[in-house]
């Protein structure tokens, strides 16, 4: 199939903004730039959205308790507040799990909550949540609970730490620590992962000095495990040789993040959710942090050799390009019998802080052109890359997430690459402590877009009629109303895992599925095709033998 | 074993709720306000319980669930969020252009005091809603019962927002929709078609919730109560509520203003609710049932007799919300079946008493328990001390019957992993019908799975 004419992203970006009110449209058009991967344009990021405008965006609540600690399955996560909170993130965000035994902790099947009621809300509920602890503990003995605060316990003042620090005192065997992450802090779910962020590195990380074992040890940050993309990046380490030490958080337990400070480099997935711990674990431990990408075959291969990079370790190196050129083989077979019903098509992605980035590998992978992108959470330096950090300007909003003030440990502080050591590695182009964005990979005039909203998505879907769409669930039957398929990136549609190797042939598979589905040509009905009755009139054929 | 840590040993909780039976207002405020054509939903809150609400609905339906925030942040939080809601009311006219915007507060909003009485006058008086469109409004505090309070007083300030008397009667009647699914809602009205009764059937789903796939994304979709049926209801010549929970409040409030008497019934799920209701469409509009009613009831009765061997003492536990778990109960009772165990977390002082008689009258040995600690995790560990034939509850209870290897259907909300029930429905005869077929569908395949070779029947 031929290339689609790409149309005028500039007229495009007026067409969005045109039935906005004056104010709005002002704010709305510094949101949607057209990109110049050369010269990259600043994009505005992270700042509240315009009430009433319908937003993809959720709250500081969900991006603590669902997207970070919500996939640690020894954790109890007791959610303080009114029932619906703990109730909407109750096993919805597909975070996989797998104990070792059948006895081992696992909490993701339940849903805690300390259910407040109108006395609670008038009098207090910090008693109630300390009697919810305490039953918690009782019934269970977990090795950690969890309080998370929602919209009203700030208001009324409630202090889940207090009541965390005093019950954990009174348990002694069981961590107890809360964290401040009502809804209405920060202008969407992003301030709840820094939240998150602080609360794990403040309560979990380094409580646990046991050596790890291993030669090449290194964490996993800002994976999920959603269909199983942590359990194809753990394959492919074991193959490798590299040993996982913690995951952040995706499949992982609550030892595993204590001893996490023991490995020797943490490798970041999705920036925006954790950046925050790869930058304290290195001013802490003196663990460098790298980002890597694990969506995609060809970005697996390249995130495998990085690594092996920065081990620097020859054996390893040779094991790296044995387990590619394994995996690669069976990955072109499917790709080769695929891309010819897929190149050519265009995908627009409107997901997350990273999948929207991470996601156009696949298309790439699979000949098809991402002609709009953008992020429903995420920060300038999420489109623009790193090396804008210090050009953000810190806004009301931010300057309420606390910034961790980290010192160097003064038993535990020992880096593991000198300065030089790591200068050398990024002049060989690893992105250590670096992130260089989602634009400079996109190709020229597409168009970037920020926390789209509703009308903008109905409106570039009319221009640019695309072959798929890719978000959340919120947009996912709008989008097939127009006749389009649209792929969840937050919960893949209940497939994946789409990381890795096996992941990327899931992806494949998945999104050849999709666009050619017969489906998409059977709408009309054969009546409305043919005019409905005007003119027509039965043709009485008979056949005769 | 998915719910491995939930034990035998019942103990009495005060401050954790584990595996809620329930959830918050807000969402069933926003389910209501689909039911009227042409309304935006809109969330007067964080972003988040917008979103939560709105993946939740759509994961229900798999549909379009269009709805706007206030989008809180801290200063909001601080300041009240009067600044915030008109800054919406604005914004939603001009670009999604509804004719009518339904408020509903959050728990952030409620505690800080936001008044949306006030609000929504003050946008009228500074002229931010323009000629002939509406603004409504209700309170759905978190922290105060259930979704399906939250859907109460949303239809309820429907009733009292909308309703107006002109002083001359109309022949029809109201008819006002418990929570249940459109295609509830699409055979109540079919049934009063039938039956040539006139009715205004409010909020109704049918239409919005179940739209058909036609090539383009329809933002305010062809069904749902007008604003004019709306408008009418205060001259209708009775309400009938069905639900005494969900919809009885929106019927005081009709009566309150504009004098329109009511009766409160169950929804009609099963054989004696759905009689009730039919005796009381027949008697409120002086008609008399047709033949074709008579049939279909006779139809259910027939397969109820015929298969009534496969039913009989089949031990039943139940979860949901109050309005279905009653005349579901009734149901089971009906079809000689247990039940066994019932859990709402709704919470209901008539609720319980209407549920308590029930059950003292016809099967006084059942456990049941709603409102405070009445949960999932209740329910699981008394059905691990006392064994059931059979779970009826909403997706939630998947997890259960699958660590306790038991027949399972799908009923009440959310159910997010099937299809179906916004297309069939579950009330009226045809309803019962296909209710039974589900419950005999999953006990005799239990049957077949579990006989032994020389037991395996071919005819049953």
């Amino acid at each position: 199939m031929a290339n689609k004419i790409i149309p005028d992203p500039s007229k495009v970006r007026e067409e969005l903004i045109q039935k906005y009110p004056a104010k709005v449209a002002k704010k709305r058009s510094k949101s949607i730039v057209i990109n110049d991967p050369e010269i990259i344009p600043e994009v505005q990021a992270n700042v509240r959205t315009v009430p009433g405008i319908i937003t993809q965006r959720g709250c500081s609540y969900a991006g603590c308790k669902g997207v970070v600690l919500g996939p640690t399955r020894d954790i109890v996560n007791i959610v303080h507040g009114p029932i619906g909170c703990s109730f909407y993130a109750w096993l919805t965000r597909r975070n996989q799990t797998k104990p070792e035994t059948l006895m081992d902790e696992n909490y993701i099947p339940y849903c805690f909550s300390t259910d407040m009621q109108e006395e609670n809300i008038v009098f207090g509920g910090e008693k109630k949540l300390k009697q919810a602890i305490q039953e918690a503990y009782d019934l269970f003995h977990p090795k950690s609970i969890a309080v998370f605060s929602t919209c009203p316990v700030g208001l009324i003042g409630d202090d889940v730490h207090a009541a965390s620090r005093e019950m954990k005192e009174k348990f002694g065997d069981c961590n107890v620590f809360g964290f401040s992450c009502e809804g209405y802090r920060g202008v969407s779910q992003s301030a709840g992962h820094h939240i998150a962020n602080n609360g794990v590195f403040k309560h979990m990380v380094g409580r646990d000095n046991t050596p790890s074992e291993g030669k090449f040890k290194l964490n996993l940050l800002g994976e999920y495990n959603i269909g199983g993309d942590a359990f194809e990046i753990e394959r492919i380490f074991e193959k490798v040789g590299i040993t996982l030490v913690a995951s952040f958080s995706g499949n992982s337990t609550v030892r595993a993040i204590e001893n996490s400070h023991t490995a020797d480099l943490n490798v970041i997935l999705c920036h925006r959710s954790i950046n925050y711990m790869g930058d304290m674990m290195e001013t802490k431990y003196g663990i460098p942090w790298m980002k890597v990408n694990f969506v995609g075959a060809e970005s697996t291969a390249k995130s495998l050799r990085k690594i092996a990079e920065y081990f620097g370790d020859a054996e390893l190196t040779a094991k790296v390009e044995a387990v590619i050129a394994e995996e690669m083989p069976k990955v072109k077979a499917v790709i080769d019998e695929i891309r010819p019903r897929t190149t050519g098509k265009t995908a627009m992605l409107f997901v997350g802080g990273s999948r929207a980035h991470h996601y156009q590998d696949l298309f790439n992978e699979l000949g098809m052109t991402t002609v709009a992108a953008g992020y429903e959470f995420a920060h300038r330096d999420d489109y623009e890359g790193r090396n804008v950090l210090s050009s953000i300007k810190v806004d009301a909003d931010s300057k309420n997430i606390e910034e961790l003030k980290v010192l160097p440990d003064p038993e535990l502080f020992n880096p593991r690459k000198s300065e030089a050591e790591l200068e050398a590695l990024r002049e060989k182009g690893l992105e250590i402590n670096g992130y260089e964005g989602m634009m400079k990979q996109m190709t020229n005039k597409s168009l970037v877009v920020d926390d789209l909203s509703h009308y903008e998505s109905e409106k570039l879907i009319e221009i640019y009629k695309p072959d798929i769409f890719c978000a959340g669930i919120k947009e996912k039957y709008v989008v097939q109303k127009m006749g389009i398929p649209l792929k969840q990136l937050h919960s893949y549609d209940y497939g994946g895992p789409y990381t890795g190797f096996e992941g990327a042939i899931n992806f494949y598979k998945d999104i050849d599925r999709m666009v050619n589905n017969p489906v998409w040509k059977m709408i009309k009905a054969p009546w409305e095709k043919a005019g409905n009755g005007k003119g027509a009139s039965l043709a009485a054929n008979y056949v005769t033998q | 074993m998915l719910l491995r840590h939930t034990s035998t040993e019942v103990k009495e909780r005060e401050g954790l709720t584990i595996n809620p039976a329930k959830t918050c207002q807000p969402i069933g405020a926003m389910y209501a306000a689909l039911g009227i054509h042409g309304c935006l939903p809109h969330s007067h809150g964080s972003q988040g319980c917008c979103s939560y609400h709105r993946s939740t609905l759509t994961r229900h339906y798999k549909e379009p669930v269009m709805a706007a925030t206030s989008s809180f942040t801290e200063g909001a939080s601080v300041f009240g969020g009067q600044a915030n809601l008109l800054a919406a009311i604005d914004t939603i006219f001009s670009v999604y252009e509804p004719d009518i915007i339904a408020v509903h507060s959050t728990c952030l909003s409620e505690t800080i005091g936001d008044d949306l009485q006030q609000i929504t006058k003050k946008a009228r008086d500074d002229g931010k809603i323009p000629e002939g469109k509406y603004v409504i409004y209700a309170s759905t505090p978190s922290f105060i019962g259930s979704h399906v309070t939250g859907y109460a007083n949303m239809v309820a300030g429907i009733a009292a927002q909308f309703a107006e008397s002109t002083g001359e009667k109309k022949n029809q009647l109201n008819i006002i929709a418990g929570w249940m699914e459109p295609s509830d809602m699409r055979e109540i009205k079919q049934l009063a078609k039938v039956m040539g009764i006139n009715i205004v059937l409010f909020p109704d789903t049918s239409d919005v919730l179940d739209a058909p796939q036609t090539g383009k994304h329809i933002f305010y979709p062809k069904g749902g109560t007008t604003i004019a049926e709306l408008k009418s209801i205060g001259d209708s010549l009775a309400s009938l509520a069905l639900g005494s929970i969900s919809a009885e409040p929106a019927a005081i409030a009709l009566e309150k203003k504009c004098k329109v008497p009511f009766e409160t019934l169950d929804i009609p799920i099963g054989l004696s609710a759905t009689d009730r209701f039919i005796m009381a469409l027949s008697k409120s509009a002086g008609v008399a049932v047709p033949d074709e009613v008579t049939a279909e009831r006779g139809r259910l009765v027939d397969v109820m007799g015929d298969m009534e061997q496969y039913l009989h003492g089949k031990r039943v536990a139940l979860f949901g919300d109050p309005d279905q778990l009653l005349p579901l109960t009734e149901f089971l009772l009906d079809l000689n079946m247990k039940p066994v165990h019932i859990v709402s977390g709704t919470p209901g002082q008539r609720f319980e008493k209407q549920m308590r008689q029930l059950l003292d009258e016809r099967s006084p040995e059942t456990k049941f328990k709603s409102g405070t600690g009445a949960d999932m995790f209740l329910l699981h560990q008394w059905m691990k001390n006392e064994p059931v034939d059979l779970l009826i509850g909403n997706t939630y209870g998947k997890y259960m019957a699958r660590d306790e290897d038991i027949p399972f259907i799908r009923f009440g909300f959310p159910i997010l992993d099937r299809i179906g029930h916004s297309y069939f429905p579950n009330v009226g005869y045809s309803g019962g019908l296909r209710l039974l077929e589900k419950i005999l569908g999953v006990l005799m395949d239990r049957q077949d799975r579990d006989a032994l070779e020389e037991k395996f029947e071919l005819v049953m």
